[in-house]
């Protein structure tokens, strides 16, 4: 660069100083005004109106109705039991089929060709029983629900609903101490909080997305569902007589999930009155007009981008999982299996939190992704309580279509309603899922707040079954 | 940055692509294999994802929110043999850079310079959406305006005239409702028109500001335009300096405007994370 250069630099910059003060402090506001104005004149000429229609009714009838201070969120909590009960009570059909197809026809297929080829038993314990039987349930116990929750979430979303639902939620996030945006990361963490976690960056203030990030675990994320909506159809449903089943145990589902955001409103709180102060930041949120939903192509997308992206996902962890249970399951040290000595070991504590050794493994066990511990608690119910007549042998997982089969194996394992209860409560308070937390990790970039947030839902987790064991056993006089 | 690379483009013919590769670079966007990059700017929520994937031919999901376009996408396409990269941008209502996100996207069409920037307005929200386009046209000519949500606009009763917006703007304006991949072809043709050059864009500067300001920006302008010959943007330049922007006095005193802070927020989460930025 010439010193010539740097002179005209040096004069255009001190040339602005002096214009700059000579404007006065209005200039900006000037600037500003005169771009509007601009605006202004052009739409005016390019814009006509022949109607004099300000907006079509129909949407601000449907916006005074879903924001509404009044029906607001009963409109919300209906529409999403509703949801919750088209997706419990459809899916039992096709992953009945599913499982019929994977796991009564191909199963027995691939351990006959097995036997066939002579392969030696722990190979083809390890490859068929361990990880094709693991892939298989998750796939069936997974795939129907998420085929029919997602593209009525999406269709919502397209239909611009869900901007409304932040809306309501706006001003609890605000005295929460949180960022209202959080309200859209939440709805986006009962999908998928490693994805939640991800959609935080829409909160400027480093502050307030911490909060947004370490709270995020209790949306209840979909991995989850399919353990609350099985816990709930047979502990809570069979409560009621059957034609009520279905919808009491949606409604069970949405208690659950209406906790977890309670649970969010109540952390967030704590946090930014504690290690996480400061003030609220204020932003504007636009409300999108209604649009109508492209039905085919949501159809189309949702099931493209979400439904096999996060079954992928399931499939991904659920192969070395399978492999690890049944490891655990057949590899015996000094008589019984590590499994059975895991479970031996984590029996008093669970026990004492109004769960069992069972759980607490299978927690552990499925740390990779939570769509495995249904099939996992199964598995070691019938290793633990030494169940014969159901399932193929140690390690093997199975699906068991007849409910009354399944409450009564439960059963033999100990389980009470407090059980089925209490695991409803830890599957949405315990730690995220490795995948989110490798998602927050990447995120804060901070060891310390990654252990904070797998840390903290655990031992809540663990207090929470503890008070409810505690009430239930002074309730019930029962030990 | 290495000056030759600049000093090239700029001795390079009139027809050649105007973007600056080394700020492109420093920006995260390699042009390799691309004749033109385009950028792809607009308030939130005006279904600028919907036209990305509308030009691109992905199908990823767009939601019917604000702001969830939280990463920078980006992608491609060929169009009369001619390839293009196309740069999704932060939706902003301004560019006046309070916020990270209007920082980014006023960054991106600043020192990146690109080919073309298509601005997406709302047909139904014309005015507010005027303003962002008015200041895109205070820093780059070459700018078409996807006039979106045609179809939304008929449906709320509106009339809008691309052809006065067009003839007041100084720009191609194309009428398009991306949903239905309506006007795609238009916006294809006008991009096309405004690279290769066989559309001169006249933009519209906004004029209508006070004597004394208008006497202080051409002093200035005069003095910019004498220190940096050929600066595509001096009226700008000259306005954000008598706006005290610090970004521009550095840029300025950098010597090229060509000086970046940092880089664009786009690329901070790994491949995994931006896997499942598509699942919710």
């Amino acid at each position: 660069m010439s010193s010539s250069h740097a002179l005209r630099v040096d004069e255009i910059l001190s040339t602005a100083r002096t214009l700059r003060s000579e404007l006065g402090t209005d200039f900006h506001e000037q600037l500003i005004e005169a771009v509007f104005g601009t605006a202004a004149r052009i739409a005016d000429r390019a814009v006509t109106r022949p109607g004099e229609q300000a907006r079509p009714t129909l949407d601000r009838t449907i916006d005074r109705l879903v924001t509404s201070r009044i029906w607001g969120f009963p409109l919300m909590f209906l529409l999403f039991t509703v949801m919750f009960w088209l997706t419990i009570s459809g899916a039992n059909v096709p992953s009945g089929w599913i499982a019929w197809l994977l796991i009564d026809t191909i199963y027995p297929l691939l351990r006959e060709g097995a036997v066939w080829l002579g392969l030696p038993w722990w190979l083809w314990g390890l490859a068929i029983d361990g990880m094709y039987l693991a892939t298989a349930w998750v796939v069936s116990v997974m795939l129907p629900p998420m085929a029919i929750f997602f593209p009525m979430f999406t269709l919502l979303e397209d239909f611009g609903y869900l901007p409304r639902v932040a809306f309501n939620l706006d001003w609890l996030f605000k005295k929460a101490g949180a960022h209202g945006k959080q309200a859209m990361t939440t709805m986006m963490g009962f999908g998928c909080n490693a994805a939640g976690v991800i959609a935080t960056r829409i909160i400027d203030s480093p502050r307030e997305r911490l909060i947004a990030i370490l709270t995020n675990n209790f949306a209840l994320c979909n991995g989850r569902w399919p353990t609350q909506i099985l816990i709930a159809t047979l502990f809570i449903g069979s409560l009621v007589p059957a034609y009520l089943g279905g919808v009491v145990s949606a409604l069970a589902v949405v208690g659950v999930a209406v906790l977890g955001v309670v649970l969010t409103f109540m952390i967030a709180w704590t946090l930014s009155r504690t290690v996480l102060r400061g003030q609220v930041s204020t932003f504007s949120l636009e409300l999108p007009p209604y649009r109508p939903p492209r039905i085919l192509q949501t159809l189309y997308t949702s099931i493209i981008d979400r439904t096999i992206l996060v079954l992928w996902r399931a499939v991904v962890w659920a192969l070395p999982a399978g492999a690890l249970i049944w490891l655990t399951s057949n590899i015996h040290i000094g008589g019984p299996s590590i499994a059975e000595h895991l479970i031996t070991l984590l029996n008093p504590l669970g026990l004492f939190v109004g769960l069992n050794g069972v759980i607490l493994l299978a927690y552990v066990l499925a740390i990779p992704a939570n769509e495995i511990v249904i099939p996992t608690v199964l598995m070691l119910t019938v290793l633990a309580t030494g169940t014969t007549g159901v399932g193929q042998g140690a390690g093997v997982m199975f699906d068991l279509e007849d409910t009354n089969q399944l409450m009564s194996l439960f059963r033999s394992g100990g389980w009470t309603l407090l059980t089925g209860i209490n695991l409803m409560l830890f599957s949405l308070i315990h730690n995220p899922c490795s995948t989110t937390i490798y998602t927050i990790y990447k995120e804060t970039g901070s060891t310390k707040w990654t252990l904070v947030a797998s840390l903290m839902p655990v031992g809540l987790g663990f207090a929470v079954t503890f008070v409810v064991a505690l009430l239930w056993r002074l309730v019930t006089g029962a030990g | 940055m290495t000056t030759t690379s600049t000093g090239s483009m700029a001795a390079g013919c009139v027809a050649c692509p105007v973007h600056n590769l080394a700020n492109l670079l420093k920006l995260g966007v390699t042009m390799d294999n691309w004749n033109f990059v385009v950028a792809l700017a607009g308030n939130p929520n005006t279904g600028k994802s919907t036209v990305f994937n509308a030009l691109t031919g992905l199908r990823q999901h767009t939601g019917n929110w604000p702001g969830k376009t939280v990463s920078r996408a980006e992608g491609g396409f060929e169009y009369g043999g001619h390839r293009y990269k196309l740069v999704d941008l932060p939706g902003t209502y301004s560019l006046l850079a309070a916020s990270p996100d209007e920082e980014a996207a006023r960054d991106f069409i600043l020192f990146g310079r690109p080919d073309v920037t298509v601005v997406v307005v709302d047909a139904t929200r014309v005015e507010r959406n005027l303003n962002l386009v008015l200041q895109v046209l205070e820093i780059t000519d070459r700018v078409v305006v996807c006039l979106n949500l045609m179809d939304e606009a008929r449906r709320h009763g509106l009339q809008v005239d691309d052809r006065t917006l067009a003839r007041e703007l100084g720009v191609p304006v194309v009428p398009a409702s991306a949903r239905y991949r309506e006007g795609i072809d238009g916006v294809l043709q006008a991009i096309s028109d405004v690279a290769t050059g066989q559309f001169v864009c006249k933009p519209r500067r906004i004029q209508n500001e006070p004597p004394e300001l208008k006497r202080a920006v051409a002093e200035l302008v005069a003095r910019i335009e004498a220190a940096f010959p050929g600066l595509p943007n001096a009226r700008w330049v000259a306005l954000r300096l008598l706006d005290g922007d610090e970004r521009i006095i550095q840029a300025i005193r950098r010597g090229e405007l060509g000086e970046l802070g940092h880089v664009a927020p786009a690329e901070t989460a790994g491949a995994e994370a931006a896997r499942l930025e598509g699942v919710r």
